[in-house]
């Protein structure tokens, strides 16, 4: 499991080649409460990394998810628009926001690999 | 003090219970420079009847609607409110409760607000209503920022038909916010091409109906000339009682409906509280301002209502959200329901029909006066004419002889070149004595 | 067996759970049906004689399908009505904390005033001549307003305290504008512990926001101010009381550093009821500040509006209010309504906020309050305000938590939740208890700034015996929330017309308005 990727803003991103599947973490989706809404990136959109890239909002609160790496929005879970609890349920499965197409694979160095991001969690 | 439940005993008492031996203890962090050491320069406390006695008399140096035959118009409008709608507005637990934050102990105002959009949208023909904004000019405003933010473009086009006073709302909002307006002309026969001021920039055609000189508009065109330019068409209407007897915004292909609802269960007030009645199609509700209440169920699976989509809203969005409004019109809104649900669909068209009627009588009539012309060809309830001389000066010179006679066209356009339009307004409220002592005011005065 | 305060001291016997009632009533508690599923499209509650026979001159446009709004006959109306208001709670039903929200008493007397019909049946565009008491009214209202405050002039016309922050930043850019640094003086200072209202209002005009970190005491610290600010600064926007309860005591050297950067000080007046007639923001160096005539001087929150929010101007930002305003001629008073006009008398409007002239309604009303206090009646009210809130906060400062410590506070108390800690309750179970012994709950979760916070603010209309009962009730729930008795608290409100509402369910499949159902199915054969 060492090519998913964390963010101190608790977005996940899994690589696959040249491919990022990105979406929040358990730890983030806890902490909203019930998800109620989220705005999935737009397919086609050129994100540039710590770029706004989807918007996931609870009853009374909205957070905007930045995205983790640079790249082209390949594809885009618009499932959740329709079914925004699957983030609460799967947050690191199904509930996933959208996949880019990395352009800098080099920026995957900055994040933190699990247990990393195991460690930062427990300082919280 | 009658308001003040405290007595001086209180007052020693619990200041003791608080740890403190002084009142400006309490105060500590003020300044001590800046802590007052004597009352301000005001009147001091006064009785009921003394407070009464001195409001009545400046009461009394203003003309009610009511005293005589009055026709003004142009964005408020004196319409009959039955008596049972005042009672039950001021029912404390509607009169002085607040925001249903709570919604276990606020059901009876979610449940008006879930009546109400759900008036607003039928009324509108449109496919969600809000729970109100100020009035229908800032409502207004809010609907070209939202145009804005769904077509990420930042020029409105206003029809020149549109209330200068909603005109000027938008500009004033755009000016401050970097965002183009383009002003059509003041469009007393309705001749404008609105269609070619639209362009690749344009976010949002603003088009009044009946507009300000009272004419009908047909938003059809507007609205297929706005879609196929990737705009919004913007509806906006300052007669709520002219949609119970004219085809609805929604219907002719408006996107954002925005009005004033100030003649159902309002009093003219001169000029507020009002209540703006905001409508929208389901694709944009989450760039939609101001509060929305929805349904749910509570613990024991109950129907219920709460606020909701609460993220769009300042509390929570802050410098994002959608808009910065926190209070609205919430028991103007109540009298606006209130007065809806007593007359229903039936009551709302012969209110309309009755006010149309009205103003056909009126309109024949001053047609047949020498050196009077009315302009509008289609219109409810409200026609312009022209007139010889200065409508400013005739409608000052018939108020004196207790007449209101309308709304001079040059208060809202000064130096436009309508000093000769007067804009008369003539509800049910209006009798034939009524129609008959201004034609004959007007036939003298000219 | 009562105690001294005529409470039972034992809870009742809650018979509700054995006797369920065939109609699920509860005697005065009705379940009330929506108009839409009691009303029809042919019923109405007003008798309209049919017009005169016409010809219509509506174009092509008359309506042709129906529009589907159910009406009532008038008693039909008036039950509906009074059933739902049962289901509310008012200020009239009892003791109504709400921080931040001012819900003080709301005399009749106002209403009365209100409704004489030489306030509320004129029209904005009568002749002047014909409504000379009606611009009196509000030129005194005017004259009361920059007395209180300290200041030079006042826009009127802004129709509710967030209308208001607008018109005052709208006045501070168009001074900025003149000053020709519209270019670089982008950016507002927020404290976090602002109103949602100000970031959103700044932002609204493409102001920059950024963040002033309120300091341990709970205050604005002016040595931040003077870091952040800058020739990049258009105004600090503070709320004073702030909204931990507490009076920025340092409001002279924020202003200062932010007069010496170059900006404009915005005050938020949301709670300028706690300091009338005791302080004047004109002294503290307040360049523009909204009034909530419906929070400070009781104009009724009628479930969330009509506010008013005039806003008071200093000298610098005095000439861009926008129109109307009223000038003084020797024929009487003028309502200046026009831009052009308005510069013919020296003014520079930045435009226009509103249709008309402002709140009428609620100028009468917040007048007729201030005639009834008067200046010695008002300075007395902030002083009451305070006193009780800093009663409750003495009343319970051993059991629950104080962020800030248990130093006096102005009209309102802020606890936290540390004192809930591992109890199982949080601050929204605590608050709805509240509202099955009668209460409404407090302001929760606001301020920001706290964790769990809980915002009590009584105001000067509770009688001390309407407190101590408070205090005693607040001391019960908190002891019991400590002993454990979580069900309390996790199921609340028990009692209220509703149990605990979803609101994730309303918020993710959203029903904003009635549909009619689906025609029933008969079944099958």
């Amino acid at each position: 499991m060492g090519n998913t990727h964390y963010t101190k803003d608790h977005e996940y991103v899994r690589v696959d080649g040249d491919v990022a599947t990105f979406g929040i973490t358990d730890y983030a989706q806890s902490q909203l409460g019930d998800v109620v809404f989220v705005e999935v990136p737009k397919v086609g959109t050129h994100l540039k990394q710590g770029a706004e890239a989807a918007v996931v909002e609870s009853v009374k609160a909205a957070s905007e998810v930045y995205a983790p790496v640079s790249g082209e929005v390949i594809e885009a879970n618009s499932a959740l628009e329709g079914a925004p609890a699957t983030v609460n349920e799967d947050p690191e499965g199904k509930g996933w926001f959208g996949k880019i197409k990395l352009s800098n694979q080099s920026e995957l160095a900055a994040l933190m690999n699990e247990a990393d991001y195991k460690a930062y969690l427990s300082t919280l | 003090m009658r308001y003040l439940p405290l007595s001086a005993d209180d007052r020693s008492d619990m200041l003791a219970r608080v740890g403190v031996d002084h009142i400006d203890k309490l105060f500590a962090d003020i300044p001590r420079d800046k802590l007052l050491d004597k009352v301000l320069p005001l009147p001091l406390s006064k009785g009921e009847l003394e407070v009464e006695r001195m409001l009545s008399k400046m009461a009394a140096r203003n003309k009610a609607a009511s005293s005589g035959p009055f026709f003004v118009g142009a964005g408020a409008y004196k319409h009959h409110v039955p008596a049972t709608v005042d009672h039950l507005i001021q029912r404390s637990e509607f009169l002085t409760s607040y925001t249903p934050y709570q919604p276990e102990i606020a059901q009876g105002t979610l449940q008006y607000l879930f009546e109400f959009q759900t008036q607003v949208a039928a009324l509108t023909g449109m496919d969600v209503a809000n729970a109100s904004m100020y009035d229908g000019s800032t409502g207004t405003g809010e609907a070209v920022l939202m145009a804005h933010r769904i077509t990420k473009r930042n020029k409105a086009v206003l029809s020149g038909g549109l209330h200068p006073h909603y005109g000027d709302v938008v500009r004033t909002l755009s000016e401050m916010s970097n965002a183009e307006v383009v002003t059509l002309k003041p469009d007393l026969r309705a001749k404008e091409d609105l269609i070619a001021a639209i362009d690749d920039q344009t976010s949002c055609v603003v088009v009044q109906s009946p507009d300000v000189f009272g004419t009908l508009r047909d938003l059809k065109p507007i609205a297929d000339a706005c879609h196929a330019k990737g705009a919004l068409l913007i509806a906006v209407f300052t007669e709520v009682v002219s949609l119970g007897l004219v085809t609805s915004p929604g219907e002719q292909g408006a996107d954002i409906v925005v009005g004033e609802g100030q003649s159902i269960g309002n009093a003219l007030n001169f000029g507020g509280p009002y209540v703006g009645l905001f409508a929208t199609k389901t694709q944009y509700v989450r760039n939609m301002p101001g509060r929305l209440c929805g349904e749910t169920v509570d613990a024991e699976g109950k129907r219920g209502f709460v606020l909701t989509l609460s993220t769009r809203e300042q509390h929570i969005r802050r410098e994002k959200a959608t808009s910065n409004i926190c209070t609205n019109s919430g028991l103007c809104t109540l009298a606006f329901t209130i007065h809806m649900t007593l007359l229903g669909e039936k009551g709302l068209r012969s209110l309309a029909e009755v006010n149309h009627a009205n103003a056909v009588m009126l309109a024949d009539k001053l047609a047949k006066l020498p050196h009077v012309e009315v302009v509008n060809e289609q219109f409810f309830n409200e026609i312009s004419i022209r007139l010889k001389g200065d409508a400013t000066k005739i409608v000052d010179r018939l108020a004196h002889h207790g007449i209101m006679a309308g709304v001079p066209a040059a208060r809202l356009f000064p130096d436009q070149g309508l000093d000769d339009v007067l804009i008369i307004a003539n509800t049910e409220v209006n009798t034939d004595e009524d129609r008959d002592a201004l034609v004959a005011a007007l036939k003298e005065a000219m | 067996m009562l105690n001294r305060q005529g409470r039972p001291t034992t809870p009742a016997n809650d018979a509700t759970a054995v006797h369920k009632t065939f109609t699920g009533n509860r005697a005065l508690q009705q379940i009330e049906p929506l108009i839409f599923e009691i009303g029809s499209t042919d019923q109405t509650g007003v008798d309209i004689d049919a017009p005169a026979p016409h010809h219509k001159k509506l174009g092509g446009l008359e309506r042709k399908n129906p529009i589907g709004l159910p009406g009532l006959s008038e008693p039909e109306t008036m039950r509906h009505y009074v059933r739902l208001s049962q289901k509310n709670y008012g200020i009239d039903s009892g003791l109504f904390p709400l921080g931040s929200c001012t819900m003080k008493h709301n005399p009749r007397l106002n209403e009365k005033m209100a409704r004489l019909p030489g306030f509320s049946d004129v029209h904005p565009l009568q002749p002047q001549s014909t409504v000379q008491g009606a611009l009196e009214l509000m030129d005194t209202l005017a004259h009361w307003l920059v007395t209180l405050t300290g200041m030079d002039a006042v826009a009127m016309s802004p129709k509710a305290g967030a209308h208001g922050e607008l018109c005052g930043l709208m006045a501070i850019k168009a001074a900025i504008i003149a000053r020709g640094e519209e270019a670089t003086r982008k950016v507002v200072l927020v404290p976090d512990s602002a109103h949602g209202t100000n970031p959103a209002t700044a932002a609204l005009i493409h102001f920059e926001v950024r963040s002033v970190p309120v300091r341990e005491d709970g205050t604005v610290d002016p040595k931040v101010v003077a870091e952040l600010a800058g020739p990049d600064t258009a105004a600090i926007m503070l709320t004073n009381p702030n909204t931990c309860g507490l009076f920025e005591k340092d409001v002279v050297a924020i202003a200062d550093a932010v007069h010496k950067a170059g900006g404009y000080f915005y005050a938020d007046g949301a709670n300028f009821n706690a300091i009338v007639g005791k302080a004047r923001p004109g002294d503290l160096g307040v360049d523009a500040m909204h009034i909530n005539l419906h929070k400070t001087f009781s104009t009724p929150h009628g479930g969330g509006g009509p506010g008013s929010g005039p806003v008071v101007l200093s000298e610098r930002l005095a000439p861009f209010a926008p129109v109307p305003f009223i000038r003084k001629t020797e024929e009487g008073l003028q309502l200046v309504e026009d831009e052009a006009e308005a510069t013919k008398h020296g003014a520079h409007p930045f435009g226009r906020m509103t249709a008309f002239h402002g709140q009428m309604g609620m100028y009468v009303r917040a007048l007729s309050y201030m005639l009834s206090h008067g200046a010695d009646g008002l300075k007395q009210a902030s002083e009451d305000a305070v006193l009780n809130a800093n009663y409750v906060r003495a009343g319970l400062a051993d059991l629950m938590s104080l962020p800030f410590g248990n130093k006096p506070c102005m009209h309102e108390v802020l606890f936290d939740d540390t004192w809930l800690k591992d109890t199982g309750v949080s601050t929204l179970d605590f608050a709805k208890a509240m509202i099955d012994e009668g209460y409404h709950p407090m302001t929760m979760y606001f301020p920001l700034v706290v964790h769990g916070a809980m915002l009590i603010e009584p105001t000067e209309s509770e009688s001390r015996a309407s407190l101590d009962l408070f205090i005693a009730t607040l001391r019960d729930l908190a002891i019991a929330a400590k002993r454990g008795d979580t069900e309390r608290f996790t199921g609340a409100p028990y009692h209220a017309p509703m149990r605990r509402l979803d609101e994730t369910r309303a918020a993710r499949s959203p029903v904003l308005k009635w549909t009619p159902p689906l025609p029933i199915l008969e079944a099958a054969e």
